[in-house]
């Protein structure tokens, strides 16, 4: 009983403290880098880091990525066309944690109210930066043992030289 | 039955398995790579390892291969043991160490069977750091991807490419940790079976080189049991959707037809579906001579019934590679005396002549299954790996059941594939073939008979009448043909399970000597089967449903009596010579075409209504054993674009017929031709019906997985649409729907929990290797008549010498090119042969006439210049002409031509 | 002016009044709430986020209104208006001064506890109608709540009634001139308080609401104005028990300088701040707590207040 009492005089008190709310459109709050907020397709030295590999579609709980594979005449892959649908995202990043070449990234921004739903449409050309965002460094294809423009086989890291069935024996 | 004990749990399994195979046939789950259950195993990867007890009081026991090890009655395994866990997780672990880290951009990514066995053995870190080994990848022709880093040495490949395919260019090289696998050159892979190691390969070194310009990983291909349109023969397959379009093909085991594998023709010819002939759009010709001008779909149903209400005649000319219903509409629509087989007369009477003989004959029709079970084969007539390629590996299996019986009796199991390699070496079993010239299935054969077809007759009827001599006897026989013929009937009679296989090369007395040696071996107390290939997908269904062929239908409107024509999924222009259909076409006045590709035959009609492909409709096809099998719709189609028995239909309400007014769904055309003749009661039977559900659910087209459904049109508009109806199917075209396992008409892809790769297919089978669960889907329809006292063919064609000058034009067939539709697909055009004129070294010598020269052809009423191709096995008189290549009208052959070296100017040169 | 022009001018005028505060309540629930949470509660919509209320009515108003095509169709209609008729009605016999007032009644204080029960039936009704269990439950639990702290209510008022020897609430109010009956009757105020606080299914007691487990119970089905109705009903009962208490209890309009009216309503006032800070601090009880609670310690407290009073009454004659 004194308890309740304690409690309503507590409470009471709490009118003479400072409020804790931030007033959002006249103050910004601080947004960790690692904030979910609107998603980006990086790049690494330039070029496209994506590989679509539809690991983030897939990933997607609300299925709002999609997109089409393709290759230019070297062999690497990229996206022909790569959408997202943010009238359905969630904001999860279940799609940066899928992807294997931190092409895909959310970044510290969710300022993208749209009076219009179409708008929040964001097709290759809105979602591509120029920079490789929170992840520098990692460039997914030094890694991998496809061969593409500009590195052959056996010229990604911990590669061997390639041999053919010309060079198979010791 | 064996009970063994697996994990302290006793089960039943059939006798003569092993271990893995019983394991998996119960259900249970262990890792492999090197076995596959139309291979064998040769316990080369280690990785099914289990713990082997002697007997209950044994402890310790061993560790075993379970693929090597026979399922007796009381062998005890443990699958859970921990070190053979741990042995397992070791070998991945080793195979893991050089595979490169690519599977993002892998085609086989999501559908691995390395992945989903390297997560079912828990290895998941990767603890080597050296550096990885890399290989060179081959160019391996337009169909076949090659990636090498990505081998993990499991000889799977060179097994099927060998040893099961008898494929001779390519195989594995190398040595320790470099072990490569691929061609001696660069170049395209030689079998007509190469497409499978896109399944074979547990990884992705090898895939699907057409996949890779649209790729889509497997959780995103909305797909529906299907059937292959590309040869009679039926293979069941898995097409796949994606945004519109059809990206790939995946065989769907069949344990009665096609088994696991599929031919290239099969499996890349696909593309016609989204190829730029495709017709989306009505086209109308208000006027003769007038440009044809795109129409809604209203305005050309419009003008098309105008058209056909003003004539006094219709006649419609149906198609061999349209379904039973699209055909039977339009039997219901002109009325079965308008009908005409849109086929030409000679292939015609081969398809009614086959049909007689399958109902007639004693022997029963062998379906795929069948003839690689055999144990003796004639097969007679054309190259089967260029028509039913399928059907030629299964010949190349039937071929290995006699020396089987050798090592059975060495108690080799069937299993142990290096094994019963050792024990039976080289050894073949019999298949004997006659054929015009040589054949891709030679190799195999112990004996081939190579002479025009008239000889190839004689020599069956020869057979038959050693066989019993109540049959008619050959009064003359070629020397070169005499003592096969004791021979095949020694073969024949000396095996358990023959099969008498014919394909009858454009001549009806190979069918029939076909026939009287099936129905000789029969009376004689050799259940032999028989098997007679069909040229097309549905050619025995358009047989079936009757009428006539494509003369009498030309007769009908030259003699004035027709003036309008419907022609159903047909190009006139492959059926008969370029001048009757000009003149055929010229005369009618209104022509309605329905078809899914523009042709020649389109392009002259008066209205054209754009029709949906195999992918696109349901239907029914019956292949050349008489085997009803349903296909379902993978994707609903573009534009304007309707099922032919729909546009048929929606003629015939425009008419007024109130007989297709019931004619809502696909079924209902069914019910109506299952009531029409009694031949397709069964039909509406042969699957599931519509109104099926499991758990009040329809069964999901699209993967549990599928992505991206909120934004694929989101481009278009952010609001949703529903998905599309299925009036037609139990299926659905969404990922709402039933997961698990259907009934096996309607399995719409291989997939279970832990299995995503094709190897999940183990999970749908009764037993490994043995049927779908609840029976392998289709129904024959024709069964030989139970009082098979039909008498034999009598009609032994002469030997005929061939005159001065004169040569004998035979068809020569080409799995890629031959056939219509696929040869529209990129791939497969770009290795289609060019024209030829295919000449005997002798005769070429004789008309001086070397490789690549220009010869003059002169036959059934067409000419042309075609270059020289050398064909070492063809017999001398005889010119081989490819089948069904542009450029050249269609032929009615063999026939009686001439050829002329256009540079001699001596005239013959003979 | 004749009486009746002026007792239907009067009418309106409360109508009016009640039904504004009560809109106005949920504006000033919300920023008291707020600041007690250190926070500030609607601030945006108009000065000090007072048109809060303007923009809630317009969205109640243009929400659509949906009835589930498996409720009993006119009865999930007219249980939003039953509650609204009976705390409307219950608002007639509350005296502002000696002489204003809608009615004066001479058993004023028992059509209150009559009328304010009636409120039940459209919870229950309203649980019921809507065919969904949810609903059901809240609509089971109001019921059984209501009868367990209807008893006691009844009983807390009687000690007031035996002092005031009228049922009569003018009399009642006359009668604390000298002292608020706070004083003489703390243990009955303490249980008509708290029997208040249930009769309006306000927290501690909203069990029939409970968003978190019957995810709003009774109302569950309701939207728009018909959820609207029932919101408006739940602090129109807010303000008539407060201003029941404040009659009861602290004297009604009595108070030097100002009208007596404002002196009502400033009391009033009170007790409502007070039941919000009731909100803002006590967690819901469990529903067994509940009855216990009501049949164990509160029933006794009443009696014994009663028994008390009457014992004095009798010994003072």
């Amino acid at each position: 009983m004194l308890s309740i009492v304690k409690g309503l005089w507590i409470v009471f008190l709490h009118m003479f403290r400072r409020r804790v709310t931030v007033q959002y459109p006249e103050q910004k709050p601080y947004l960790a880098p690692r904030w979910r907020g609107r998603i980006i397709l990086s790049r690494i030295n330039g070029e496209e880091r994506c590989v679509a590999c539809y690991l983030c579609a897939v990933a997607c709980p609300v299925d709002c990525i999609a997109l089409q594979a393709t290759e230019d005449e070297s062999g690497r892959r990229f996206p022909e066309w790569f959408r997202i649908n943010f009238s359905r995202c969630i904001f999860c990043g279940f799609c940066e944690e899928a992807c294997p070449t931190y092409a895909i990234q959310l970044t510290p921004d969710f300022e993208m109210g749209e009076y219009v739903r179409q708008n929040l449409v964001y097709e290759k050309e809105d979602l591509l930066i120029a920079g490789p965002g929170k992840y520098a460094g990692y460039d997914f294809y030094r890694v991998a043992g496809l061969a593409i423009g500009g590195k052959d086989k056996g010229e990604g890291e911990n590669e061997a030289p390639p041999r053919d069935v010309r060079t198979l024996l010791p | 039955m064996a009970k063994i004990i697996v994990n302290e749990r006793e089960y039943e399994v059939r006798d003569g398995q092993n271990m893995l195979q019983a394991a998996l046939s119960v259900g249970l789950d262990l890792p492999y790579f090197c076995w596959h259950p139309a291979m064998g195993s040769i316990g080369a990867c280690r990785q099914c390892a289990v713990r082997l007890f002697r007997d209950a009081n044994d402890t310790r026991g061993k560790l075993a291969m379970a693929c090597m090890t026979p399922a007796n009655d009381g062998t005890r395994i443990s699958i859970d043991d921990a070190e053979a866990r741990d042995f397992r997780a070791s070998v991945i672990e080793w195979l893991m160490a050089s595979h490169p880290h690519d599977c993002p951009v892998c085609d086989e990514g999501g559908e691995c069977h390395l992945q989903d066995m390297t997560v079912m053995t828990g290895h998941n870190y990767r603890r080597y750091s050296g550096r990885k080994r890399t290989f060179r990848n081959q160019d391996l022709g337009p169909l076949v991807n090659h990636e090498m880093n990505r081998c993990i040495q499991c000889y799977r490949c060179v097994r099927f490419y060998r040893d099961y395919a008898d494929g001779r260019d390519f195989d594995v090289f190398g040595i320790r940790n470099q072990v490569y696998y691929g061609r001696q050159f660069d170049g395209v892979l030689e079998s007509e079976f190469s497409g499978n190691l896109v399944e074979i390969c547990p990884t992705g070194v090898f895939t699907d080189k057409t996949l890779k310009g649209h790729y889509t990983r497997k959780w995103d291909l909305q797909t529906a049991p299907s059937v292959c349109v590309h040869c009679g023969v039926g293979c069941n397959t898995i097409p796949g959707e994606r945004y519109g379009a059809l990206r790939r093909i995946y065989n769907r085991y069949n344990g009665e037809v096609n088994g696991y594998f599929i031919c290239d023709r099969g499996r890349f010819g696909y593309e016609f579906v989204n190829g730029a002939r495709r017709l989306h759009h009505a086209r109308v010709r208000t006027e003769r001579g007038a440009e044809a001008a795109p129409a809604d779909s209203d305005e050309a149903l419009r003008l098309a019934a105008t058209l056909l209400g003003k004539a006094k005649r219709v006649i419609g000319i149906g198609s061999p590679r349209a379904s039973l219903e699209a055909n039977f509409a339009l039997r219901t629509l002109v009325g079965e005396g308008n009908f005409y087989a849109g086929v030409s007369e000679k292939e015609w009477r081969l398809a009614r002549l086959a049909l007689d003989i399958m109902q007639g004959s004693p022997a029963k029709a062998a379906s795929l299954a069948d003839v690689a079970r055999a144990d003796a084969a004639l097969v007679r007539g054309e190259d089967v790996t260029q028509t039913a390629p399928m059907l030629a590996l299964a010949l190349r299996q039937s071929v290995r059941q006699a020396p089987l019986r050798k090592a059975a009796k060495l108690r080799i199991p069937d299993w142990d594939a290096a094994g019963v390699r050792n024990a039976v070496q080289e050894e073949k079993g019999p298949l004997y073939i006659a054929s015009t010239f040589g054949t891709r299935l030679d190799d195999a054969a112990k004996r081939t008979y190579r002479a025009p077809p008239d000889d190839i007759a004689r020599l069956g009827f020869a057979v038959a009448h050693a066989l019993d001599a109540s049959s008619p006897p050959v009064p003359v026989l070629p020397a070169n043909a005499r003592p096969l013929v004791g021979e095949i009937v020694d073969a024949l009679t000396g095996a358990e399970e023959p099969v008498v296989l014919s394909g009858g090369c454009g001549s009806e007395a190979v069918l029939r000597a076909a026939a009287n040696v099936a129905m000789a071996l029969c009376r004689k107390g050799h259940p032999a089967r028989l098997c007679l290939t069909a040229p097309e997908c549905n050619s025995t269904g358009l047989a079936l449903l009757g009428g006539e062929g494509l003369e009498p239908a030309f007769g009908a409107v030259t003699s004035g009596e027709a003036d309008a024509v419907i022609i159903l999924e047909n190009d006139l222009y492959r059926r008969a010579g370029a001048a009757a259909v000009d003149a055929f076409l010229e005369e009618v006045g209104s022509v309605v075409v329905i078809d899914h590709t523009d042709g020649e035959t389109a392009a002259r009609a008066g209205v054209v209504l754009p029709a949906a492909t195999f992918a696109e409709s349901d239907g029914v096809f019956v292949n050349n054993e008489g085997r009803a099998q349903r296909f379902y719709s993978v994707m609903t189609p573009r534009g304007d674009v309707r099922e032919s028995w729909r546009w048929l239909r929606d003629l015939a309400l425009a008419a007024g017929r109130a007989d297709v007014e019931a004619w809502a769904t696909v079924e209902d055309v069914d019910r109506a031709l299952a009531a029409a003749m009694p031949i397709f009661a069964p039909l509406p039977e042969i699957a599931p019906p519509a109104g099926f559900r499991i758990a009040g659910q329809r069964i999901a087209r699209q993967p549990g997985r599928y992505s991206g459904r909120t934004a694929i049109t989101a481009n278009v508009s952010v609001h949703e649409t529903p998905p599309p109806e299925d009036t037609d199917s139990p299926l659905v075209f969404s990922m709402e729907g039933y997961q698990g396992q259907p009934p096996s008409a309607l399995i719409p892809r291989f997939w279970a929990p832990g299995w995503n790769s094709v190897q999940a297919l183990n999970k749908f089978q009764e037993e490994i290797g043995g049927p779908l669960r609840g029976g392998d889907p289709g129904r024959r329809l024709v069964e030989p008549a139970e009082d098979a006292a039909a008498d034999y063919f009598a009609d032994v064609p002469r030997h005929g010498e061939p005159s001065a000058g004169n040569y004998l034009f035979v068809p020569a067939h080409h799995i890629f090119g031959s056939e219509e539709l696929s040869a529209l697909a990129p791939g497969i055009a770009r290795l289609a042969p060019r024209p030829y004129a295919g000449l005997s070294p002798d005769d070429a010598r004789g008309a001086s006439l070397a490789e690549a020269n220009e010869v003059e052809v002169s036959v059934g009423g067409w000419s042309g210049r075609l270059p020289v191709r050398i064909i070492d096995t063809l017999p001398p008189g005889m010119v081989a002409l490819p089948v069904g290549f542009a450029g050249r009208g269609p032929l009615e052959l063999p026939a009686w031509g001439e050829l002329r070296n256009p540079r001699d100017g001596r005239g013959q040169a003979q | 002016m004749n009486d009746t022009v002026r007792s239907l001018l009067i009418v309106f005028i409360l109508l009016i009044a009640s039904l504004s505060v009560a809109g106005m309540l949920t504006w000033v629930e919300r920023r008291l709430l707020g600041l007690w949470q250190d926070r500030y509660g609607p601030n945006r919509v108009g000065p000090f986020g007072l048109l809060q209320v303007v923009a809630d009515a317009i969205k109640l108003f243009f929400k659509e209104d949906w009835i589930p095509p498996y409720a009993d169709k006119v009865v999930f209609v007219l249980a939003p208006a039953v509650i609204m008729l009976s705390v409307l009605m219950s608002f007639t016999v509350v005296p502002f001064s000696s002489s204003l007032g809608v009615v004066d009644l001479n058993i004023g204080l028992l059509f209150f506890l009559g009328m304010s029960s009636m409120g039940v039936y459209s919870v229950v009704l309203g649980g019921w109608a809507s065919n969904n269990k949810y609903s059901l439950l809240g609509g089971l639990r109001a019921s059984a709540q209501m009868l367990s702290y209807e008893v006691f209510m009844g009983l807390s008022v009687s000690g007031v009634v035996l002092l005031a020897g009228s049922f009569d609430l003018r009399t009642i109010v006359v009668q604390q001139k000298a002292v608020w009956y706070c004083v003489p009757q703390a243990l009955g105020l303490f249980v008509f308080m708290v029997a208040g606080v249930a009769e309006t299914r306000r927290v501690p007691f909203d069990l029939p609401e409970a968003d978190s487990e019957l995810i709003a119970g009774f109302h569950s089905e309701y939207s728009s104005m018909k959820f609207g109705m029932f919101f408006v009903g739940e602090y129109l009962g807010i303000t008539l028990v407060s201003a029941i208490v404040a009659t009861l209890f602290f004297g009604g309009w009595l108070g030097p300088f100002l009208p007596p009216p404002i002196w009502l309503a400033i009391k009033t006032f009170v007790i409502v701040c007070f039941f919000i800070l009731l909100r803002a601090t006590l967690p819901r009880l469990r529903y067994d707590q509940l009855m216990g609670f009501g049949w164990k310690v509160m029933l006794p407290l009443a009696l014994l207040n009663l028994l008390v009073t009457g014992a004095i009454r009798l010994a003072m004659g």
